[in-house]
Protein backbone atom coordinates (compact mmCIF):
# COMPACT_ATOMS: atom_id res chain seq x y z
CA UNK A 1 0.00 0.00 0.00
CA UNK A 2 1.36 3.63 -0.56
CA UNK A 3 2.45 5.23 1.96
CA UNK A 4 0.24 7.61 3.49
CA UNK A 5 -0.20 11.42 2.82
CA UNK A 6 0.35 14.37 6.00
CA UNK A 7 -3.22 15.07 5.08
CA UNK A 8 -4.56 11.17 5.66
CA UNK A 9 -2.57 10.93 8.62
CA UNK A 10 -4.13 13.84 10.59
CA UNK A 11 -7.30 12.24 9.70
CA UNK A 12 -6.70 8.86 11.03
CA UNK A 13 -5.30 10.76 14.04
CA UNK A 14 -8.19 12.85 14.43
CA UNK A 15 -10.37 9.62 13.83
CA UNK A 16 -8.04 7.54 16.64
CA UNK A 17 -8.77 10.82 19.21
CA UNK A 18 -12.79 10.92 18.27
CA UNK A 19 -13.07 7.57 19.47
CA UNK A 20 -10.81 7.35 22.66
CA UNK A 21 -12.77 10.99 23.83
CA UNK A 22 -15.98 9.13 22.84
CA UNK A 23 -15.25 5.81 24.74
CA UNK A 24 -13.69 7.25 28.14
CA UNK A 25 -15.72 10.54 28.73
CA UNK A 26 -18.33 9.21 30.77
CA UNK A 27 -15.55 6.93 32.25
CA UNK A 28 -14.15 10.43 32.93
CA UNK A 29 -16.94 11.91 34.49
CA UNK A 30 -17.82 9.28 36.89
CA UNK A 31 -14.78 9.34 38.35
CA UNK A 32 -14.27 13.12 38.69
CA UNK A 33 -17.85 13.31 40.56
CA UNK A 34 -16.33 10.73 42.70
CA UNK A 35 -13.98 12.71 43.73
CA UNK A 36 -15.72 15.38 44.24
CA UNK A 37 -16.00 16.88 48.25
CA UNK A 38 -20.49 17.02 48.65
CA UNK A 39 -20.19 20.47 48.61
CA UNK A 40 -18.87 21.03 44.80
CA UNK A 41 -21.37 18.20 43.45
CA UNK A 42 -23.92 20.67 41.93
CA UNK A 43 -21.43 22.47 40.16
CA UNK A 44 -21.95 21.69 36.75
CA UNK A 45 -18.13 21.71 35.82
CA UNK A 46 -16.86 18.42 34.18
CA UNK A 47 -13.88 18.44 36.34
CA UNK A 48 -13.71 18.46 40.39
CA UNK A 49 -11.91 21.60 41.86
CA UNK A 50 -10.81 20.34 44.78
CA UNK A 51 -9.83 16.32 44.97
CA UNK A 52 -11.43 14.39 48.08
CA UNK A 53 -11.42 10.96 48.73
CA UNK A 54 -14.52 11.77 51.03
CA UNK A 55 -16.97 9.43 48.62
CA UNK A 56 -14.86 6.03 48.65
CA UNK A 57 -14.40 6.41 52.79
CA UNK A 58 -18.12 6.64 53.07
CA UNK A 59 -18.77 3.51 50.58
CA UNK A 60 -16.35 0.73 51.99
CA UNK A 61 -17.44 2.17 55.94
CA UNK A 62 -21.20 1.10 55.23
CA UNK A 63 -21.32 -2.72 55.37
CA UNK A 64 -23.46 -2.44 52.09
CA UNK A 65 -21.10 -1.74 49.49
CA UNK A 66 -18.48 -4.16 50.76
CA UNK A 67 -21.20 -7.32 50.91
CA UNK A 68 -22.46 -6.52 47.54
CA UNK A 69 -18.30 -6.80 46.24
CA UNK A 70 -18.15 -10.07 47.72
CA UNK A 71 -21.25 -10.99 46.48
CA UNK A 72 -20.61 -10.20 43.03
CA UNK A 73 -16.92 -11.95 42.44
CA UNK A 74 -18.07 -14.92 44.20
CA UNK A 75 -21.22 -15.40 42.01
CA UNK A 76 -19.60 -13.79 39.13
CA UNK A 77 -16.56 -16.66 39.69
CA UNK A 78 -18.70 -19.61 40.56
CA UNK A 79 -21.46 -18.83 37.58
CA UNK A 80 -18.22 -17.97 35.09
CA UNK A 81 -16.20 -21.43 36.27
CA UNK A 82 -19.69 -23.86 36.08
CA UNK A 83 -20.77 -22.22 32.40
CA UNK A 84 -17.61 -22.77 30.94
CA UNK A 85 -17.04 -26.27 32.48
CA UNK A 86 -20.56 -27.36 31.15
CA UNK A 87 -19.42 -25.53 27.78
CA UNK A 88 -16.48 -26.99 27.60
CA UNK A 89 -18.03 -30.65 27.70
CA UNK A 90 -20.57 -29.93 25.25
CA UNK A 91 -18.51 -27.97 22.70
CA UNK A 92 -16.00 -30.81 22.66
CA UNK A 93 -19.03 -33.25 22.31
CA UNK A 94 -20.38 -31.08 19.61
CA UNK A 95 -17.19 -30.64 17.74
CA UNK A 96 -15.33 -34.01 18.14
CA UNK A 97 -17.74 -36.22 18.55
CA UNK A 98 -20.65 -37.77 15.82
CA UNK A 99 -24.17 -37.65 17.18
CA UNK A 100 -27.74 -37.14 16.79
CA UNK A 101 -29.20 -33.79 18.13
CA UNK A 102 -25.56 -32.15 17.85
CA UNK A 103 -27.05 -29.38 15.17
CA UNK A 104 -29.90 -29.14 17.65
CA UNK A 105 -27.94 -28.46 20.48
CA UNK A 106 -26.35 -25.65 18.92
CA UNK A 107 -29.59 -24.22 17.68
CA UNK A 108 -30.99 -24.53 21.18
CA UNK A 109 -28.44 -22.72 22.63
CA UNK A 110 -28.63 -19.68 20.22
CA UNK A 111 -32.34 -19.69 21.05
CA UNK A 112 -31.35 -19.48 24.57
CA UNK A 113 -28.72 -15.92 23.64
CA UNK A 114 -31.88 -14.38 22.44
CA UNK A 115 -34.42 -15.43 24.65
CA UNK A 116 -35.96 -12.57 26.92
CA UNK A 117 -34.96 -12.88 30.77
CA UNK A 118 -37.73 -11.34 32.11
CA UNK A 119 -40.05 -13.43 30.68
CA UNK A 120 -38.56 -16.09 33.33
CA UNK A 121 -38.27 -14.27 36.63
CA UNK A 122 -41.54 -14.35 37.99
CA UNK A 123 -41.47 -18.41 37.40
CA UNK A 124 -38.07 -18.41 38.90
CA UNK A 125 -39.49 -15.66 41.66
CA UNK A 126 -42.05 -18.38 42.55
CA UNK A 127 -39.83 -21.31 42.53
CA UNK A 128 -36.95 -20.18 44.17
CA UNK A 129 -39.10 -18.88 47.27
CA UNK A 130 -40.71 -22.09 47.81
CA UNK A 131 -37.34 -24.14 47.37
CA UNK A 132 -35.25 -21.83 49.15
CA UNK A 133 -33.74 -20.53 46.95
CA UNK A 134 -34.61 -16.98 46.69
CA UNK A 135 -31.82 -14.40 48.19
CA UNK A 136 -29.02 -16.82 47.61
CA UNK A 137 -25.75 -17.47 46.00
CA UNK A 138 -27.07 -20.10 44.05
CA UNK A 139 -30.37 -18.59 43.51
CA UNK A 140 -28.43 -16.12 41.00
CA UNK A 141 -25.84 -18.38 39.73
CA UNK A 142 -28.63 -20.88 38.00
CA UNK A 143 -29.42 -18.13 35.98
CA UNK A 144 -26.50 -16.83 34.98
CA UNK A 145 -24.77 -20.08 34.59
CA UNK A 146 -27.62 -20.69 32.25
CA UNK A 147 -27.48 -17.24 30.41
CA UNK A 148 -24.13 -17.54 29.42
CA UNK A 149 -23.83 -21.17 28.40
CA UNK A 150 -25.16 -20.11 24.73
CA UNK A 151 -22.02 -17.48 24.52
CA UNK A 152 -19.65 -20.28 26.25
CA UNK A 153 -20.96 -22.86 24.17
CA UNK A 154 -20.30 -21.20 20.66
CA UNK A 155 -17.16 -19.49 21.66
CA UNK A 156 -15.50 -22.74 22.50
CA UNK A 157 -16.77 -24.53 19.61
CA UNK A 158 -15.64 -22.25 16.87
CA UNK A 159 -12.46 -22.21 18.66
CA UNK A 160 -12.12 -25.86 19.00
CA UNK A 161 -12.83 -26.38 14.96
CA UNK A 162 -9.39 -24.95 14.85
CA UNK A 163 -7.70 -26.97 17.00
CA UNK A 164 -5.24 -29.51 14.88
CA UNK A 165 -6.72 -32.59 17.13
CA UNK A 166 -4.68 -34.95 15.47
CA UNK A 167 -1.73 -33.22 17.75
CA UNK A 168 -3.08 -35.86 20.22
CA UNK A 169 -2.64 -39.03 18.33
CA UNK A 170 1.39 -37.73 17.11
CA UNK A 171 2.12 -37.32 21.01
CA UNK A 172 0.54 -40.73 21.31
CA UNK A 173 2.60 -42.39 18.69
CA UNK A 174 5.80 -40.32 19.95
CA UNK A 175 5.10 -42.67 23.17
CA UNK A 176 3.09 -40.30 25.72
CA UNK A 177 0.99 -41.71 28.06
CA UNK A 178 -2.69 -40.11 27.42
CA UNK A 179 -2.29 -38.22 30.81
CA UNK A 180 0.48 -36.61 29.18
CA UNK A 181 -0.56 -36.48 25.77
CA UNK A 182 -3.69 -34.70 27.77
CA UNK A 183 -1.88 -32.16 29.65
CA UNK A 184 1.34 -31.29 27.31
CA UNK A 185 -1.01 -31.04 24.38
CA UNK A 186 -4.72 -30.60 24.09
CA UNK A 187 -4.35 -27.85 27.55
CA UNK A 188 -2.15 -25.46 25.95
CA UNK A 189 -4.18 -25.88 23.07
CA UNK A 190 -7.64 -25.00 24.35
CA UNK A 191 -6.59 -22.81 27.39
CA UNK A 192 -7.10 -19.99 25.74
CA UNK A 193 -10.27 -20.64 24.36
CA UNK A 194 -10.90 -21.49 27.33
CA UNK A 195 -9.83 -18.38 28.99
CA UNK A 196 -11.34 -16.11 25.95
CA UNK A 197 -14.85 -17.42 26.98
CA UNK A 198 -14.43 -17.27 30.54
CA UNK A 199 -13.74 -13.47 30.24
CA UNK A 200 -16.89 -12.80 28.69
CA UNK A 201 -19.10 -15.08 30.73
CA UNK A 202 -17.21 -13.44 33.84
CA UNK A 203 -18.51 -9.97 32.47
CA UNK A 204 -21.91 -11.22 31.49
CA UNK A 205 -22.48 -11.94 35.36
CA UNK A 206 -21.15 -8.96 36.73
CA UNK A 207 -23.17 -7.03 34.20
CA UNK A 208 -26.58 -8.52 35.36
CA UNK A 209 -28.69 -6.11 36.87
CA UNK A 210 -32.19 -7.94 36.24
CA UNK A 211 -32.19 -11.09 37.81
CA UNK A 212 -29.92 -9.28 41.04
CA UNK A 213 -33.14 -6.99 41.62
CA UNK A 214 -35.60 -9.42 41.14
CA UNK A 215 -33.69 -12.72 43.14
CA UNK A 216 -32.40 -10.90 45.77
CA UNK A 217 -33.84 -8.97 48.79
CA UNK A 218 -30.88 -8.23 50.87
CA UNK A 219 -27.08 -8.13 51.35
CA UNK A 220 -27.04 -11.51 51.67
CA UNK A 221 -26.59 -12.19 47.41
CA UNK A 222 -27.37 -8.76 45.94
CA UNK A 223 -24.58 -8.03 44.01
CA UNK A 224 -23.13 -4.62 42.88
CA UNK A 225 -25.29 -3.37 40.11
CA UNK A 226 -28.45 -4.03 42.39
CA UNK A 227 -26.66 -2.50 45.61
CA UNK A 228 -25.38 0.67 43.79
CA UNK A 229 -29.27 1.32 42.06
CA UNK A 230 -30.85 1.22 45.46
CA UNK A 231 -28.09 3.30 47.29
CA UNK A 232 -29.58 5.36 49.76
CA UNK A 233 -28.12 8.56 51.31
CA UNK A 234 -28.42 10.24 54.50
CA UNK A 235 -32.08 11.52 53.84
CA UNK A 236 -34.70 9.26 51.33
CA UNK A 237 -35.12 11.52 49.46
CA UNK A 238 -31.96 12.46 48.66
CA UNK A 239 -30.19 10.68 45.91
CA UNK A 240 -26.40 9.85 47.32
CA UNK A 241 -24.94 11.16 43.82
CA UNK A 242 -21.14 10.75 45.18
CA UNK A 243 -21.71 7.45 46.84
CA UNK A 244 -22.95 6.08 43.64
CA UNK A 245 -19.94 7.74 41.62
CA UNK A 246 -17.34 6.05 44.08
CA UNK A 247 -18.96 2.28 43.88
CA UNK A 248 -19.54 2.97 39.97
CA UNK A 249 -15.68 3.65 39.72
CA UNK A 250 -14.67 1.06 42.09
CA UNK A 251 -16.83 -1.56 40.01
CA UNK A 252 -15.46 0.06 36.54
CA UNK A 253 -11.76 -0.54 37.35
CA UNK A 254 -11.31 -4.33 37.33
CA UNK A 255 -13.26 -4.13 33.83
CA UNK A 256 -10.79 -1.41 32.34
CA UNK A 257 -7.99 -3.35 33.40
CA UNK A 258 -9.14 -6.81 32.28
CA UNK A 259 -9.96 -4.95 28.68
CA UNK A 260 -6.45 -3.67 28.27
CA UNK A 261 -4.50 -7.04 29.46
CA UNK A 262 -7.23 -8.65 27.21
CA UNK A 263 -8.15 -7.01 24.70
CA UNK A 264 -7.39 -9.24 21.45
CA UNK A 265 -8.92 -12.38 23.29
CA UNK A 266 -12.46 -10.53 23.43
CA UNK A 267 -12.25 -9.30 20.20
CA UNK A 268 -11.80 -12.69 18.88
CA UNK A 269 -14.39 -14.58 21.71
CA UNK A 270 -16.81 -11.96 20.27
CA UNK A 271 -16.56 -12.19 16.82
CA UNK A 272 -15.81 -16.27 16.45
CA UNK A 273 -18.96 -16.51 18.57
CA UNK A 274 -21.16 -14.16 16.08
CA UNK A 275 -19.20 -14.89 12.96
CA UNK A 276 -17.87 -18.17 12.49
CA UNK A 277 -20.51 -20.01 14.22
CA UNK B 1 -33.14 -53.73 19.24
CA UNK B 2 -30.22 -51.81 17.61
CA UNK B 3 -27.27 -50.76 19.68
CA UNK B 4 -27.00 -47.39 20.28
CA UNK B 5 -22.93 -46.68 19.01
CA UNK B 6 -20.76 -45.73 22.38
CA UNK B 7 -19.90 -42.40 20.54
CA UNK B 8 -23.50 -41.04 20.30
CA UNK B 9 -23.59 -41.92 24.03
CA UNK B 10 -20.60 -39.92 25.19
CA UNK B 11 -21.68 -37.35 23.26
CA UNK B 12 -25.18 -37.27 24.71
CA UNK B 13 -23.89 -37.65 28.08
CA UNK B 14 -21.27 -34.74 27.29
CA UNK B 15 -23.85 -32.17 26.48
CA UNK B 16 -26.43 -33.13 28.77
CA UNK B 17 -25.38 -30.72 31.95
CA UNK B 18 -25.38 -27.92 29.86
CA UNK B 19 -28.99 -29.01 27.74
CA UNK B 20 -30.72 -30.20 31.21
CA UNK B 21 -29.42 -26.25 32.85
CA UNK B 22 -30.86 -24.58 29.67
CA UNK B 23 -34.44 -26.47 29.69
CA UNK B 24 -34.79 -25.75 33.69
CA UNK B 25 -34.07 -21.99 33.73
CA UNK B 26 -35.27 -21.14 30.11
CA UNK B 27 -38.03 -23.52 28.86
CA UNK B 28 -39.99 -25.28 31.64
CA UNK B 29 -40.47 -21.19 33.53
CA UNK B 30 -41.82 -20.41 30.00
CA UNK B 31 -44.42 -23.27 30.05
CA UNK B 32 -44.85 -22.20 33.80
CA UNK B 33 -45.33 -19.05 33.03
CA UNK B 34 -48.10 -19.59 30.29
CA UNK B 35 -49.84 -21.51 32.87
CA UNK B 36 -49.37 -19.06 35.96
CA UNK B 37 -50.90 -16.43 33.32
CA UNK B 38 -54.74 -18.31 32.95
CA UNK B 39 -54.84 -17.45 36.73
CA UNK B 40 -55.72 -14.60 38.61
CA UNK B 41 -52.71 -15.07 41.08
CA UNK B 42 -51.50 -12.29 43.38
CA UNK B 43 -48.70 -12.69 45.59
CA UNK B 44 -50.61 -10.38 48.18
CA UNK B 45 -53.76 -12.21 48.07
CA UNK B 46 -52.88 -15.89 47.59
CA UNK B 47 -55.90 -17.17 48.83
CA UNK B 48 -57.71 -15.41 45.91
CA UNK B 49 -55.96 -17.59 43.13
CA UNK B 50 -58.70 -19.07 40.64
CA UNK B 51 -58.56 -19.85 37.11
CA UNK B 52 -59.35 -16.97 34.66
CA UNK B 53 -58.15 -18.41 31.44
CA UNK B 54 -57.65 -15.44 29.15
CA UNK B 55 -58.65 -12.82 31.52
CA UNK B 56 -54.99 -11.76 32.27
CA UNK B 57 -54.59 -11.28 28.43
CA UNK B 58 -57.43 -9.10 27.67
CA UNK B 59 -56.27 -7.00 30.68
CA UNK B 60 -52.81 -6.57 29.42
CA UNK B 61 -54.05 -6.07 25.71
CA UNK B 62 -56.70 -3.61 26.46
CA UNK B 63 -54.58 -1.61 28.73
CA UNK B 64 -52.95 1.83 27.65
CA UNK B 65 -49.61 0.97 29.62
CA UNK B 66 -48.59 -2.33 27.52
CA UNK B 67 -49.52 -0.67 24.41
CA UNK B 68 -47.59 2.66 25.44
CA UNK B 69 -44.56 0.51 26.53
CA UNK B 70 -44.55 -1.87 23.45
CA UNK B 71 -44.06 1.74 21.67
CA UNK B 72 -41.28 3.15 23.85
CA UNK B 73 -39.91 -0.18 23.39
CA UNK B 74 -40.22 0.09 19.28
CA UNK B 75 -39.23 3.46 19.52
CA UNK B 76 -35.52 2.82 21.55
CA UNK B 77 -35.30 -0.15 19.56
CA UNK B 78 -35.33 1.33 16.28
CA UNK B 79 -33.82 4.62 16.96
CA UNK B 80 -30.77 3.05 18.73
CA UNK B 81 -29.63 0.16 16.66
CA UNK B 82 -30.45 2.30 13.48
CA UNK B 83 -27.57 4.92 14.93
CA UNK B 84 -25.55 2.13 16.03
CA UNK B 85 -25.51 0.68 12.21
CA UNK B 86 -24.03 3.74 10.86
CA UNK B 87 -21.56 4.70 13.89
CA UNK B 88 -20.84 1.01 13.79
CA UNK B 89 -19.57 0.95 10.41
CA UNK B 90 -17.50 4.24 10.44
CA UNK B 91 -16.32 2.70 13.82
CA UNK B 92 -15.39 -0.71 11.80
CA UNK B 93 -13.78 0.90 8.92
CA UNK B 94 -11.86 2.99 11.34
CA UNK B 95 -10.35 -0.50 12.75
CA UNK B 96 -10.36 -2.35 9.76
CA UNK B 97 -7.94 0.10 7.37
CA UNK B 98 -6.22 1.57 10.70
CA UNK B 99 -2.64 2.42 9.21
CA UNK B 100 -1.93 3.15 13.19
CA UNK B 101 -3.24 3.02 16.20
CA UNK B 102 -5.53 -0.02 15.56
CA UNK B 103 -4.82 -1.26 18.95
CA UNK B 104 -5.54 1.98 20.95
CA UNK B 105 -9.34 1.98 19.09
CA UNK B 106 -10.02 -1.31 19.74
CA UNK B 107 -9.09 -0.98 23.42
CA UNK B 108 -10.49 2.27 23.85
CA UNK B 109 -14.05 0.80 22.18
CA UNK B 110 -14.06 -2.14 24.48
CA UNK B 111 -14.89 -0.12 27.32
CA UNK B 112 -18.11 1.19 26.93
CA UNK B 113 -18.88 -2.66 25.56
CA UNK B 114 -17.34 -3.90 29.18
CA UNK B 115 -18.58 -1.14 31.65
CA UNK B 116 -21.72 -2.33 33.67
CA UNK B 117 -25.17 -1.19 31.98
CA UNK B 118 -26.07 0.56 35.51
CA UNK B 119 -22.93 2.38 35.67
CA UNK B 120 -23.15 3.20 32.04
CA UNK B 121 -26.46 4.48 33.11
CA UNK B 122 -25.81 6.29 35.84
CA UNK B 123 -23.20 8.20 34.57
CA UNK B 124 -24.88 9.89 31.41
CA UNK B 125 -28.15 10.61 33.77
CA UNK B 126 -25.90 12.82 35.95
CA UNK B 127 -24.09 14.04 32.68
CA UNK B 128 -27.85 15.11 32.25
CA UNK B 129 -29.15 16.23 35.50
CA UNK B 130 -30.02 19.72 35.23
CA UNK B 131 -28.13 20.37 39.16
CA UNK B 132 -25.39 17.97 38.86
CA UNK B 133 -24.54 17.78 35.48
CA UNK B 134 -22.25 19.08 32.93
CA UNK B 135 -24.72 18.77 29.43
CA UNK B 136 -26.69 21.93 29.91
CA UNK B 137 -23.53 23.75 30.80
CA UNK B 138 -21.80 22.59 27.30
CA UNK B 139 -24.98 23.23 25.44
CA UNK B 140 -25.91 26.49 26.96
CA UNK B 141 -29.57 24.84 27.78
CA UNK B 142 -31.79 24.65 30.81
CA UNK B 143 -33.30 20.93 30.30
CA UNK B 144 -34.43 18.94 32.41
CA UNK B 145 -33.87 16.15 30.55
CA UNK B 146 -35.44 13.31 32.35
CA UNK B 147 -38.54 14.68 33.56
CA UNK B 148 -40.09 14.60 30.20
CA UNK B 149 -40.95 11.61 27.92
CA UNK B 150 -39.35 13.14 24.73
CA UNK B 151 -35.97 14.09 26.16
CA UNK B 152 -35.92 10.86 28.53
CA UNK B 153 -36.53 8.85 25.69
CA UNK B 154 -33.30 10.17 24.11
CA UNK B 155 -31.66 10.39 26.94
CA UNK B 156 -32.27 6.16 27.10
CA UNK B 157 -31.56 5.90 23.65
CA UNK B 158 -28.27 8.16 23.39
CA UNK B 159 -26.79 5.92 26.61
CA UNK B 160 -28.01 2.32 24.32
CA UNK B 161 -26.03 3.57 21.41
CA UNK B 162 -22.83 4.45 23.69
CA UNK B 163 -22.98 1.79 25.35
CA UNK B 164 -23.54 -0.92 22.09
CA UNK B 165 -22.22 0.66 19.57
CA UNK B 166 -18.88 -1.17 19.81
CA UNK B 167 -20.38 -4.56 20.04
CA UNK B 168 -21.87 -3.62 16.71
CA UNK B 169 -18.47 -2.62 15.28
CA UNK B 170 -17.03 -5.35 16.39
CA UNK B 171 -19.81 -7.71 14.51
CA UNK B 172 -19.09 -5.52 11.36
CA UNK B 173 -15.39 -5.88 11.76
CA UNK B 174 -15.15 -9.23 11.81
CA UNK B 175 -17.51 -9.16 8.52
CA UNK B 176 -15.10 -6.48 6.77
CA UNK B 177 -12.03 -9.11 6.98
CA UNK B 178 -14.48 -11.49 5.07
CA UNK B 179 -14.32 -8.71 2.02
CA UNK B 180 -11.20 -10.27 -0.17
CA UNK B 181 -8.95 -7.17 -0.51
CA UNK B 182 -7.79 -8.42 -4.07
CA UNK B 183 -11.40 -7.62 -4.80
CA UNK B 184 -11.46 -4.48 -4.04
CA UNK B 185 -7.98 -3.98 -5.56
CA UNK B 186 -9.09 -5.24 -8.88
CA UNK B 187 -12.48 -3.07 -8.93
CA UNK B 188 -10.15 0.44 -8.15
CA UNK B 189 -8.55 -0.74 -10.95
CA UNK B 190 -11.13 -1.01 -13.21
CA UNK B 191 -12.27 2.62 -12.35
CA UNK B 192 -14.60 1.78 -9.71
CA UNK B 193 -14.61 4.78 -7.34
CA UNK B 194 -14.49 4.24 -3.63
CA UNK B 195 -18.68 5.21 -2.81
CA UNK B 196 -19.00 2.32 -5.64
CA UNK B 197 -16.78 0.42 -4.18
CA UNK B 198 -18.76 0.01 -0.94
CA UNK B 199 -21.88 -0.44 -2.30
CA UNK B 200 -21.31 -2.79 -5.04
CA UNK B 201 -18.68 -4.78 -3.27
CA UNK B 202 -18.28 -4.52 0.22
CA UNK B 203 -21.95 -4.44 1.30
CA UNK B 204 -23.36 -7.37 -0.60
CA UNK B 205 -20.52 -9.44 0.69
CA UNK B 206 -20.78 -8.26 4.28
CA UNK B 207 -24.82 -9.34 3.98
CA UNK B 208 -24.74 -11.85 6.17
CA UNK B 209 -22.08 -10.14 9.20
CA UNK B 210 -24.36 -7.48 8.76
CA UNK B 211 -27.76 -8.83 9.32
CA UNK B 212 -26.35 -11.57 12.17
CA UNK B 213 -25.21 -8.17 13.90
CA UNK B 214 -28.44 -6.71 13.52
CA UNK B 215 -30.72 -9.31 14.34
CA UNK B 216 -28.54 -9.58 18.14
CA UNK B 217 -28.75 -6.18 18.92
CA UNK B 218 -32.74 -5.59 18.09
CA UNK B 219 -33.12 -8.19 19.84
CA UNK B 220 -31.06 -7.06 22.55
CA UNK B 221 -32.64 -3.47 22.36
CA UNK B 222 -36.04 -5.27 23.01
CA UNK B 223 -35.43 -6.34 25.90
CA UNK B 224 -34.06 -3.12 27.36
CA UNK B 225 -34.19 -3.02 30.76
CA UNK B 226 -31.23 -1.44 33.03
CA UNK B 227 -31.27 1.51 31.31
CA UNK B 228 -34.78 2.57 31.45
CA UNK B 229 -35.26 0.96 35.32
CA UNK B 230 -32.21 3.41 36.40
CA UNK B 231 -32.57 6.49 34.53
CA UNK B 232 -36.52 6.90 34.97
CA UNK B 233 -37.94 3.87 36.82
CA UNK B 234 -40.24 4.11 34.31
CA UNK B 235 -41.42 7.71 35.21
CA UNK B 236 -42.97 10.03 32.64
CA UNK B 237 -44.37 7.37 30.45
CA UNK B 238 -41.26 5.96 29.55
CA UNK B 239 -41.71 2.19 30.57
CA UNK B 240 -40.27 -0.59 28.38
CA UNK B 241 -42.22 -3.70 27.99
CA UNK B 242 -39.46 -5.09 30.65
CA UNK B 243 -39.73 -2.42 33.26
CA UNK B 244 -43.17 -3.18 32.99
CA UNK B 245 -42.78 -7.10 33.44
CA UNK B 246 -41.09 -6.41 35.91
CA UNK B 247 -43.42 -4.01 37.96
CA UNK B 248 -46.06 -6.49 37.95
CA UNK B 249 -44.06 -9.49 38.91
CA UNK B 250 -41.83 -8.23 41.75
CA UNK B 251 -42.83 -4.91 42.28
CA UNK B 252 -46.81 -5.95 42.66
CA UNK B 253 -46.51 -9.63 42.97
CA UNK B 254 -49.17 -10.34 40.66
CA UNK B 255 -47.85 -13.11 38.91
CA UNK B 256 -50.42 -14.11 37.06
CA UNK B 257 -50.96 -10.83 35.36
CA UNK B 258 -47.20 -10.51 34.94
CA UNK B 259 -46.70 -13.59 33.84
CA UNK B 260 -48.95 -12.88 30.94
CA UNK B 261 -46.88 -9.74 30.18
CA UNK B 262 -43.56 -12.07 30.13
CA UNK B 263 -45.50 -14.39 27.61
CA UNK B 264 -46.33 -11.63 25.59
CA UNK B 265 -42.47 -10.38 25.51
CA UNK B 266 -42.10 -13.72 24.62
CA UNK B 267 -43.93 -13.51 21.56
CA UNK B 268 -42.89 -10.65 20.46
CA UNK B 269 -39.03 -12.00 20.78
CA UNK B 270 -40.42 -15.05 18.71
CA UNK B 271 -42.12 -12.60 16.13
CA UNK B 272 -38.91 -10.09 15.53
CA UNK B 273 -36.22 -13.51 15.38
CA UNK B 274 -38.71 -15.14 12.81
CA UNK B 275 -39.58 -12.02 10.88
CA UNK B 276 -35.48 -11.86 10.08
CA UNK B 277 -34.52 -15.20 9.53
CA UNK B 278 -37.90 -15.06 6.69
CA UNK B 279 -37.12 -11.77 6.01
CA UNK B 280 -33.13 -12.47 5.18
CA UNK B 281 -33.68 -16.32 5.20
CA UNK B 282 -31.63 -16.80 2.58
CA UNK B 283 -28.62 -14.76 3.21
CA UNK B 284 -28.61 -15.54 7.24
CA UNK B 285 -28.66 -19.73 7.01
CA UNK B 286 -25.65 -18.73 4.32
CA UNK B 287 -24.10 -16.83 7.15
CA UNK B 288 -24.47 -19.57 9.59
CA UNK B 289 -23.24 -22.43 7.20
CA UNK B 290 -20.17 -20.73 6.78
CA UNK B 291 -17.69 -22.87 8.78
Amino acid sequence: MAAPTRGERLWWILGTAAVVVYALMPVAWIVSLSLKPAAQLNDNRFLPRTVSLENYRTIFQDPQFPAALWNSLGIASLSTLLAVLLGMFAAYAIVRLDFPGRRLVLGGALSVAMFPPVAVIGPLFDLWRTVGLFDTWPGLILPYMTFTLPLAIWILAAFFRDIPWELEKAARVDGATPLQAFRRVMVPLAAPAVFTAAILVFMFAWNDFLFAIALTSTDNARTVPAAIAFFTGSSRFELPTGSIAAASVVVTLPIIVVVLLFQRRIVSGLTAGAVKG
Amino acid sequence: MKRIPAEYRLGWLLVAPAVVAMLVVTAWPVLYACWLSLFRYDLRFPDQRAFVGLDNYLSVLSSEVWWQSLGNTLIITVGSVAVELLLGFALALLMHRALFGRRTVRTAILIPYGIITVVAALAWKFAFDPTTGFVNALLGLDQAWLTERGSALFVIIFTEIWKTTPFMALLLMAGLTLVPDDLLRAARVDGAAAVQRFFRITLPLMKPAILVALLFRTLDAFRIFDTVFVQTRGAQSTESVSVVGYHTLITRLNLGLGSAVSVLIFVCVVIIAVLFVKGFGTALARGEEQP
